[in-house]
């Protein structure tokens, strides 16, 4: 027994491993992307100092402002989980390792293991240096917020998201071209409904019973509850209780899809296509 | 045999040295379907194409033999191998690798196996030492044990060691492949599925291949399965060939028993001869190369 689970850490840190050498072998690559989140992140940022001018009337800038960063950081960090988790099959399939991997003698929840450890690791470090970068241009105070309570949102949230992120790994295994695809339009979808930027109230009535089944939604909404308003941690458990319900569900159903996926692909033949 | 595996410990070793066959397959047949493009609209899909890539396929291999699978291509080879390696599942019949089920005991099999593919299969920017270990590891080998055999591997394999840090995508193709047979030594298969690994490699390379595999079987007892398109690779190391064309197998036998059916001589007869006799195909080199 404890061969074998020694034998699945082992087994599940080859992801991570792998995973941070590619990171440096395409360097590059991460900062052209750093460059380009920390531009957006300040842009948007920069649109909420300029409300009184485009809007000419008072408004609180800073409120605003630290409304925008919390949504454009937050958001940075799940999307990062819920792509790095998402490229499990797609970027294998472009190198044509994906059979190599799925023949070695691991389970599946080590595979995903692997690829969530990595996904969290890249997710907050990239995160954490934007935000360090962002603090820089803007005169922000978090005097009131509840770190420990944003802390939990954040936590339970990320649940959510990787059992997204498991789901969404699966369409490049049941359609090889598209699959990509298709995550990136997800991907959207959420970005455009979850009220990173906005409070859902601005959307259309039946945009606003969207956003209500997207985790994110709630992840931005107690997150800005805890950080801008101090919202004490027992008000917000319901959400965090919530939020951590929809992860495991979340979760299992992205388990549980994987492999319907794989068996599926082992029947069809479809594991040998690349791209 | 001796079974000096250093992850044994996950493998049943008391099941492994009493099974009498390395691998068994009954009745195996595969078949894929794909749909024609046709209209975008639902009702009006192109037509269903079934191709039979593998139609009732029998055989038995003894541990510490090398088998040989000599077809053209679309013969149904790579099939074959994607069934033992558990990459798919068959339609019909059953396979069997050292007596656990590739389906049922997915798990077992996946233990014992290990394989090299026609392309070699890389993350290109790695180096081959950063692809081996992490191929290494989903082996549940430790990085210091892992590191250490890596280096005596890609020593023995002749790769030089300016090459060791580079990324995949900067050796030749010959290189490449031997890093791929690289990986596969490296988790000490007991079944080794050779998918036409000398393919596209000058004869240099080839015959260090070749080498290799005799010196694997002789030093690790291993159990090869080779396909290839090279009629002279399958007669000079194979202890017995299986023709397969259109997905059946045609004739199974020692590369000079094949020869005897088709000629009173076997020693003028070459496997060429065999395949077109056998066949009734002329064996076409370019669709080979």
């Amino acid at each position: 027994m404890l061969d074998t689970i020694r034998f699945e850490i082992r087994a599940s840190y080859a992801f991570v491993e792998r995973n941070i050498n590619l990171f440096k072998r395409y360097m590059g690559w991460e900062v052209v992307w750093f460059a380009y989140s920390l531009a957006t992140t300040l842009s948007v940022a920069y649109i909420g100092k300029a409300m009184e001018y485009i809007g000419n009337a008072r408004v609180d800038t800073n409120y605003v402002v630290l409304y925008l960063i919390i949504g454009t950081l937050i958001w940075r960090f799940l999307a990062f989980l819920f792509h790095d988790i998402s490229e499990m099959v797609q970027w294998e399939r472009w190198e044509g390792t994906i059979e190599y991997t799925l023949m070695a003698p691991i389970h599946r929840i080590t595979h995903m293991l692997g690829q969530t450890m990595f996904a969290l690791i890249h997710g907050t470090v990239f995160t954490l240096a934007i935000a360090g970068v962002t603090v820089l241009f803007f005169d922000l105070s978090l005097e009131r917020a509840n770190l420990l309570a944003a802390f939990l949102v954040l936590l339970a949230g990320s649940l959510s998201f990787i059992g997204m992120g498991i789901t969404a790994s699966v369409l490049p295994l049941l359609f090889p071209e598209r699959g990509v695809q298709m995550t990136n339009v997800a991907e959207a979808v959420l970005l455009l409904f979850s009220g990173i930027y906005y409070p859902i109230q601005v959307l259309p009535r039946w945009m606003q019973v969207l956003a209500r089944l997207s985790p994110a939604t709630y992840v931005l909404s107690a997150m800005r509850a805890a950080l801008l308003e101090g919202v004490d941690t027992a008000t917000l458990l319901p959400t965090v209780e919530g939020l951590l319900g929809a992860g495991i569900a979340l979760i299992a159903v992205g388990v549980w899809a994987f492999r319907r996926a794989e068996l599926y692909a082992k029947r069809t033949g479809k594991l040998k296509r690349n791209g | 045999m001796v079974l000096t595996r250093s992850y044994n410990t996950v493998r049943d070793v008391a099941h492994l040295t009493t099974v009498p066959w390395a691998v068994e397959v009954k009745r195996l047949s595969k078949v894929f379907r794909s749909r024609r493009r046709g209209s975008v609209l639902p009702l009006r899909q192109g037509e269903t194409e079934f191709i039979y890539a593998l139609r009732d396929v029998s055989f038995r291999i003894r541990p510490g033999e090398i088998f040989g699978v000599l077809g053209p291509n679309g013969s149904g080879k790579s099939t074959l191998i994607r069934v033992l390696s558990t990459l798919i599942i068959p339609d019909a019949g059953w396979a069997r690798v050292f007596g656990y089920d590739v389906v049922r005991g997915e798990m077992q099999v996946k233990r014992l196996i290990n394989r090299v593919s026609v392309e070699a299969s890389f993350f290109k920017k790695l180096s081959p030492v950063e692809n081996l270990l992490y191929g290494a590891r989903l082996y549940g080998l430790s990085g210091k044990e892992a590191k250490a055999r890596i280096y005596q591997i890609l020593r023995r394999l002749g790769i030089r060691e300016s090459a060791y840090e580079h990324p995949m995508e900067e050796m030749s193709r010959g290189m490449q492949q031997k890093v791929a047979i690289a990986r596969a030594f490296l988790s000490e298969p007991m079944l080794l599925l050779l998918d036409e690994p000398t393919t596209g490699l000058d004869p240099r390379s080839k015959r260090e291949v070749q080498e290799l595999v005799l010196e694997l079987r002789a030093t690790h007892h291993v159990t090869v399965i080779l396909t290839t398109h090279d009629m002279m690779e399958a007669d000079a190391l194979c202890d017995r060939v299986a023709i397969l064309d259109e997905g059946r197998i045609v004739a199974l036998d020692t590369p000079t028993g094949l020869k005897a059916r088709v000629a009173p001589d076997p020693a003028r007869v070459s496997m060429d001869d065999v395949f077109m006799a056998l066949t009734g195909k002329p064996w076409d080199d370019e669709e080979a190369a």
